[in-house]
């Protein structure tokens, strides 16, 4: 029973690349991809679908810029200036009765119309995006590859998991076209339990969140067991690539956490349909409990989203620098820390609403993930000192992620400080804090990994120029946009208002505009890929000398990941001593021994 | 992995679990039975943390209103609740043997366990829809908003009714879907599919169901036995 079957393997030696799709026509190529269990079509479909929900959830940001760039006025006759989300509201022509729509709105609709947009902008970006993003498409096509796995371990349940995420979304977008939430994404009580009582879209976009926490689990589960039970012979846990480890301390977290949320959500629906009460004061609930239960889920989480492109980055420095990591337990073991101690600091979300001990200890206790974090920053610049650092397109996102992480991390610190805090608290210093981390982290080490990963991925290379000029773009226009923010929120400017006083105008619009070259930067980005996929020149199976297992597959990889069961002769980074696979020493010359 | 291998009829044309195969991704069938094992155990962990949202809000309300808790509790029977209880635990005794049989291949007393196990589930969700649902609902004692019962004695007494509904309620959701399992291994196994060489589904829907079944045994207490 536990002697090694090889049969199997021997089964499929002359098979083609899973993109093979010859003889199946167009409607058997949809079903091939629709009923895959494929690791790898599941990832590119992920792909596929997380950056649709980016591209929705990246309008609805640039719609909230837009709206930013001049405040609202009422002049003295009523008409109100400033509004550029003016959608129309329905009413009846007093002279003909027909329904017609009116553009004369009052502040207080345009203020409806903004709130409704942020949320879409953040509920879909959270829920629909970055959580998945990195772990479900990444992490999918790559953690079986990188352990020398043919598959995940239930690929059923990793295409289910994928239709659920869907179902999810659908939902979402349901909501979203009967109007869509007010809420803002974290659907605090009890606002949440009473606006729109008499529609049914806020309760669809909250079903929507807990039908996504499925696909989310069952993803994570299905991480957790693949490394566990399927690794190559020969790869102990301290082989895995440092891509391996984040997987398994953000699937630990998603299986940990989403549970909570999913009780959470679900008894706010039924506070929504049932009016069980629990939520909502006026019937002697707790409306603090639904902010203790959310971010009990909703802090970790947050690390599900940055942990992930924590691994990312410790590929791209050392593939790209061609030299071991510095301190790769040090690396590993601080996913770890930061996984534990994601569980105990939710409490940092509302200060204001606990007793002053409680809140000290949570602020003591988040302090102390930043100990981890600063762990694994410095261990990656020892891992550059010395390296040789090769300047393309990943390379140049790890090294973008290095410094807007840093900021990222170290303005939470104020955020984490009590007394800062409550000066800084709902202030756009918040969010340019978060989006910091989540966007200059996550999102940048995404990118980052992608344009690593395409030519694997896809089998073609992109265009490198088109590439950089994008990672160039997207640097500026994200520092332009959030950096001002950071002034924004120290002088006053509180979140979620559709208006404000004229003395911030200049930095909204300074703001607005670096939302614009964002943007341009990741349209080149979409195009560059488009351009690759349908003319790009065709990828070698390694490209950049890389020494972890997916770059001894081929590009794109065989349906069966690789020809022979791999056997593990050298660790992930030993780019010191090993010339890769499929390269010469030429390509990339070892060091020269210190004599 | 069980290691006997009893072939009944020699001879005759082989039962379905006597030629499993694993599935092509895995080095043996016992890795399989291994993973499949581990994956179910991380999902009842996720299942835990869920009725742990319940169980925490049951503890704070029950710290600010310890009145009306009481006497919510004292509206429920619990000749009721014992009987439910021991109607649950005997359907866990019936699904471990039924995992047993299929580590020995006793294929008549598998399916006659895994039948017993269903008619448990149906007289679990029937006591408490007909004994307990029903006339409190038909009373008035309905949660939060819709509470109407006419002589409570303490204003927050909707709270408890709200905790109760949410709490059975998500539960008795987790006996139809354990229920649904078992019916499916059920159905699975009049084909012959598990043996002793295959018996991770029984395993696994089993193990589900004995969390259906310890989650009762928390509610239980909490909600009936505690005044």
């Amino acid at each position: 029973m536990t002697a090694i079957d090889t049969t199997h393997t021997q089964k499929h030696h002359d098979e083609g690349s899973y993109l093979d799709h010859r003889g199946l026509g167009f409607w058997g190529t949809i079903w091939d991809w629709a009923s895959t269990v494929d690791h790898k079509k599941i990832g590119v479909m992920y792909l596929f679908a997380v950056l649709t929900m980016f591209f929705i959830g990246g309008v609805a940001g640039l719609a909230v810029r837009a709206e930013l760039w001049e405040p609202m006025r009422t002049a003295e006759d009523g008409t109100t200036t400033g509004v550029l989300l003016n959608f129309g509201t329905p009413v009846q022509d007093p002279d003909t009765g027909e329904w017609i729509r009116s553009y004369d709105i009052s502040p207080g609709q345009a203020g409806n119309t903004y709130n409704r947009t942020f949320t879409l902008h953040g509920a879909v970006m959270i829920f629909m995006f970055i959580v998945p993003a990195i772990p479900a498409a990444l992490g999918n096509f790559f953690l079986p590859i990188m352990i020398g796995a043919k598959d995940v371990a239930f690929p059923k349940l990793n295409l289910f998991s994928w239709y659920v995420y869907v179902f999810g979304s659908l939902f979402g977008v349901i909501g979203l076209i009967l109007g869509g939430a007010d809420t803002g994404w974290t659907f605090y009580t009890p606002y949440s339990i009473q606006t729109d009582a008499d529609y049914w879209r806020v309760t669809l976009m909250v079903l929507a969140a807990f039908i996504l926490g499925f696909s989310s689990i069952l993803t994570g589960l299905n991480f957790i067991v693949t490394t566990h039970k399927l690794r190559a012979p020969g790869m102990g846990w301290f082989d895995m690539p440092l891509f391996v480890w984040a997987t398994y301390a953000t699937s630990i977290i998603q299986v940990l956490a989403t549970p909570v949320i999913g009780i959470t959500l679900l008894l706010l629906i039924f506070e929504r349909v049932f009016r069980i009460g629990i939520f909502d004061a006026s019937m002697g609930g707790d409306p603090v409990l639904y902010q203790h239960f959310f971010w009990f889920y909703s802090h970790p989480v947050v690390y599900v989203m940055i942990l992930h492109g924590i691994g990312i980055i410790s590929e791209l420095l050392t593939v790209h620098g061609r030299k071991h990591i510095f301190g790769y337990r040090a690396i590993a073991f601080s996913s770890l820390g930061i996984a534990g101690v994601s569980f105990l600091i939710w409490g940092h979300h509302l200060f204001a609403a606990m007793s002053p001990i409680a809140a000290m200890v949570f602020s003591a206790l988040t302090f102390i993930v930043a100990v981890p974090t600063a762990i694994k920053v410095f261990n990656w610049i020892a891992t550059l000192y010395k390296s040789s650092i090769a300047i393309n397109t990943p390379m140049l996102y790890g090294l973008g992620f290095l410094f807007l992480f840093s900021i990222g991390g170290l303005t939470g610190l104020p955020l984490a400080t009590l007394s800062t805090d409550l000066h800084l608290h709902d202030s756009y210093f918040v969010v340019a804090h978060f989006h910091y981390v989540m966007m200059g982290g996550t999102v940048i080490a995404f990118l980052g990994g992608l344009h690593h990963w395409w030519p694997k991925m896809f089998g073609r290379m992109y265009n490198e120029k088109a590439a950089m000029l994008g990672f160039a773009l997207v640097f500026i226009g994200f520092n332009v946009t959030f950096f001002t923010q950071f002034f924004l929120g120290t002088q006053g400017m509180p979140r979620r208002y559709a208006s404000y006083v004229d003395d911030f105008q200049t930095l909204h619009q300074i703001s607005t505009v670096g939302s614009w070259i964002l943007a341009i930067g990741l349209f080149i980005h979409l195009f560059t890929f488009l351009h690759s996929l349908f003319a790009g020149p065709k990828a070698p199976p390694n490209l950049w000398g890389g020494l972890s297992l997916e770059w001894e597959a081929e590009s794109p990889p065989c349906a069966h990941n690789f020809h022979h069961e791999p056997l593990i002769k050298h660790g992930p980074y030993d780019y010191e001593s090993v010339v890769p696979p499929h390269c010469s020493e030429e390509d990339f010359p070892l060091p020269k021994q210190r004599s | 992995m069980s290691t006997i291998n009893a072939h009944p009829s020699p001879g005759a044309k082989p039962m379905r679990w006597e030629t499993y195969k694993h599935e092509h991704h895995w080095r043996s069938a016992a890795d399989e039975f291994d993973a499949a094992k581990l994956g179910m155990w991380l999902f009842l962990t996720t299942e835990v943390l869920l009725f742990g949202g319940i169980f925490c809000s049951y503890a704070i309300f029950r710290m600010l209103y310890p009145d009306a808790f009481a006497n919510g509790s004292g509206y429920l029977n619990w000749r009721i609740g014992t009987l439910n209880t021991v109607v649950l635990l005997f359907s866990s005794f019936t699904v471990a043997m039924s995992v047993r049989c299929a580590q020995l291949n006793k294929q008549r007393w598998l399916k006659i366990n895994l039948s017993i196990t269903l008619i448990c589930a149906a007289a679990f969700l029937a006591i408490k829809g007909y004994f307990e649902y029903y006339p409190k609902l038909s009373a008035g004692k309905a949660p939060g908003a819709w509470f109407s019962y006419p002589w409570a004695h303490n204003p927050e007494e909707p709270i408890w009714w709200g905790i109760y509904y949410a709490g059975t309620g998500i539960h008795a959701l987790h006996v139809i879907i354990g229920g649904g399992l078992i019916l499916w291994v059920l159905v699975r196994s009049f084909k012959g599919i598990y043996g002793p060489k295959n018996y991770t589904m029984v395993e696994t829907s089993g193990l589900y169901w004995h969390l259906v079944d310890l989650v009762w045994i928390f509610l239980f207490p909490l909600l009936y036995l505690i005044h």
